[in-house]
């Protein structure tokens, strides 16, 4: 009886001290759905690896954005894991900001990784983050509003389609806008979309000496039929819609067609939440026959920062939480509809996932369609799709976009908006030191 | 006929005190109502009718510990104004009733610390952070929160002790009362009101500091200011859910001040009238 009493003490010890000597890896990460759904499954993690522990850091995206940039330019250490976008990885990586992911383990299946998004993460074939979840645009639709507009929306629309089928599909008695497109100011708001849309319009940032190029016709073409298309077809006050109002008047019926990420298929689709649900149908973004769409590729990753002491147990957690085996934790626990999207060609392949995703095809043609090397009609000298992967371009971006929400609200012209985009694009990139 | 003069003025008066206080209190009003609305509701437009539901209630506190950025504010928003009450009675003391040629420039470099964005010393004070390991603490949290309000507390404090007669502590002085007993036991008592809305004023402006505490805490210090930020969403609706959020963050600081209003407006009213 001693003895037994004396091994189950030792035993609850050893325990005791097992816990208080357990590794606590710092988490920081946004609030969506995805993200709030792994913190609710991370115990499957925990009891697999007694030994480390999980804390989250929950931000909104800017302040996250800013929060880990401040950390990790001054080696403060608060995080282990950080949850960054294609944006940031080329630019980190570049500085020895970040730590290669080398260590995720045997039978993880790096090649499974979707190639556009494994490479947006790859800086000289090198992985500095892994993929949490991938998405890319496309656009969402009303099925009834199309008919009758006897009108069928093709798989891969040209943007002449798209702006003849909003103009019919509009009827501000009903409160129906035709077309809903982001319009509030921001390098990730209208500026991810309009970015996109350029590329369709063979427009883009800098030529290949980083000259800036809103003085060029095709971003004058682009401009227009943006501003037109709007003032025609799209909601009042749509310079300041971001994601979420134009996901609102999608749900509540009041849009046509919508072109956005494709993660907003699963919440338009959803008839808790949809009064659309039953009556959505998936396109391509459109292009204009120039052999590139107005899609973007964006993945939300994780990446371990280089002034971490635990880079081992960090490795360790992003490997589960973007394997193939998470992906059948979500689908056994929630459903394969509530499985994180656009990180794995094994997701696409998989019949219960097509099944419960019927945009699961369109979304992959379409990530599968973004280029984040080659983005543009014209050669350009950077990286990134909706985004130019370089330091100056969170500024530039969304100062840019200032003056392109303006032209939308009617507050100045068009002209007038890419003369002064074009003359802070070049007083920014002279200041830094990219031309003189 | 004077006296119906007077009451008509005095009826415009409390009607215009009432829609005054109604605007000042529109935003709190406009976000316990938003709590109650689906997220639908609260981005469809505006309305201070809501369905009434509690489901933002229940999803906040399964998603997030409120418990663990309570307890956070409390003690650094109470720690942070008991410390700078310490280090400002004395202070205010001294230059309310031994001034120097230099008493004024003092005041006025003390304020000046406030005119400067914050942003401005984000990065020297997170690498002084880093190095004394004062990050994501409730230590490193209080002390910064300490010398942010100690010129407001050395302000009111000074504006205060004014008001009492240099004379009385002349009198406690003669009849033997050391320098800290004049302090402790004379002018304190006497400045009671006046230090009371300092400490009250001082926890809720410690309360409710968004930018250091968002900047300089994680996972352990962060308190409930924090708490709100985390229920921001890039993508998916959040409004009614992060209202919920509010509603419980401001919710303490909230009663505290409604049940302390007495002692706060006389406070703030001491020695307006003379």
């Amino acid at each position: 009886m001693r003895i037994s009493v004396f091994v189950l003490g030792l035993a609850s010890a050893g325990l005791m001290t097992s816990t208080a000597n357990a590794e606590t890896l710092t988490i920081a990460t946004v609030n969506n759905g995805d993200m709030i759904r792994m913190q609710r499954l991370a115990n499957d993690f925990t009891s697999k690896n007694p030994d480390i522990d999980l804390q989250w850091v929950t931000l909104e995206e800017n302040v996250l954005r800013e929060r880990v940039t401040t950390d990790i330019a001054t080696k403060g250490g608060q995080y282990d894991v950080m949850t960054i976008g294609t944006y940031e990885v080329p630019i980190w990586a570049k500085q020895d900001w970040l730590l290669p992911l080398d260590n995720l383990g045997e039978g993880y299946d790096t090649d499974d990784l979707l190639p556009a998004i494994r490479s947006g993460l790859s800086v000289d074939e090198t992985l500095y983050a892994a993929p949490f979840y991938g998405e890319s645009s496309f656009i969402m639709y009303r099925k009834d509003l199309m008919e009758k507009a006897g009108l069928t929306m093709p798989e891969a629309p040209t943007w002449d389609f798209v702006a003849d089928a909003a103009r019919k599909m509009t009827d501000r008695n009903a409160e129906i806008n035709g077309i809903c497109l982001r319009g509030k100011a921001g390098w990730g708001e209208n500026m991810a979309f309009l970015t996109a849309m350029s590329n369709s319009f063979g427009a883009r940032w800098f030529d290949e000496n980083w000259q800036p190029q809103f003085d060029q016709p095709e971003w004058k073409d682009t401009l227009q039929f943006y501003v037109d298309l709007m003032k025609d077809a799209g909601p009042s006050g749509a310079s300041s819609n971001g994601f979420n109002e134009n996901l609102a008047l999608f749900q509540q019926g009041k849009c046509g067609m919508w072109i956005d990420a494709t993660v907003a298929a699963s919440f338009v689709s959803d008839p808790e939440d949809s009064t659309v649900a039953d009556q959505v149908g998936y396109a391509l973004a459109p292009d204009k026959g120039l052999g590139k769409r107005a899609n973007w590729l964006w993945a939300w990753s994780l990446a371990v920062p280089a002034g971490t002491q635990k880079a081992e147990a960090a490795q360790k957690f992003i490997s589960w939480a973007t394997s193939k085996e998470y992906l059948q934790l979500v689908a056994s626990e929630e459903g394969w509809a509530n499985v994180p999207p656009g990180t794995r060609t094994s997701l696409y392949e998989n019949p219960e996932y097509q099944e419960a995703a019927p945009f699961a095809d369109l979304t992959l043609k379409s990530i599968e369609a973004a280029d984040p090397t080659n983005p543009t009609v014209k050669p350009v000298p950077y990286v990134g799709v909706q985004f130019v992967a370089i330091p100056e371009f969170q500024g530039l971006g969304t100062t840019v976009g200032q003056l392109f929400s303006a032209a939308l609200a009617g507050q100045m012209s068009v002209d007038d908006a890419l003369a002064q985009a074009q003359n802070v694009s070049e007083r920014e990139m002279k200041r830094a030191g990219y031309i003189k | 006929m004077a006296r119906a003069v007077s009451t008509r003025r005095k009826t415009i008066a409390t009607i215009a005190a009432w829609l005054v206080a109604l605007v000042i209190f529109f935003p709190i009003l406009y976000t316990v109502a938003t709590s109650f609305k689906t997220e639908a509701e609260a981005i469809s437009g505006i309305s201070l009718i809501p369905s009434g539901t509690f489901e933002n209630y229940v999803q906040v506190q399964t998603q997030r510990d409120y418990f663990k950025p309570f307890m956070n504010s409390v003690v650094i928003s109470v720690g942070s104004t008991v410390i700078a009450l310490l280090i400002g009675i004395p202070a205010a003391w001294s230059m309310a009733f031994s001034p120097t040629k230099r008493t004024k420039d003092v005041l006025m470099w003390m304020l000046s610390t406030k005119m400067m964005p914050a942003v401005g010393v984000l990065v020297p004070l997170y690498l002084m952070f880093r190095d004394f390991g004062l990050l994501d603490t409730r230590i490193g949290l209080t002390v910064v929160f300490t010398l942010i309000n100690l010129p407001i507390v050395v302000w009111m404090l000074y504006t205060y002790f004014r008001e009492i007669p240099g004379e009385i502590l002349e009198a406690a002085r003669m009849d033997g009362a050391s320098l800290v007993g004049e302090i402790v036991y004379v002018l304190t008592p006497m400045a009671v009101p006046g230090i009371a809305s300092t400490l009250l004023l001082n926890i809720i402006l410690a309360w409710n500091e968004a930018f250091w505490s968002i900047r300089l805490s994680a996972a352990n210090a962060a308190p409930l200011t924090a708490f709100i930020a985390s229920f921001s969403s890039p993508q998916g609706l959040f409004w009614a859910k992060l209202s919920a959020a509010s509603t419980l963050a401001i919710a303490p600081i909230l009663i505290m001040g409604w049940f302390s209003q007495r002692q706060l407006v006389r406070g703030l009213t001491f020695g307006a009238v003379k």
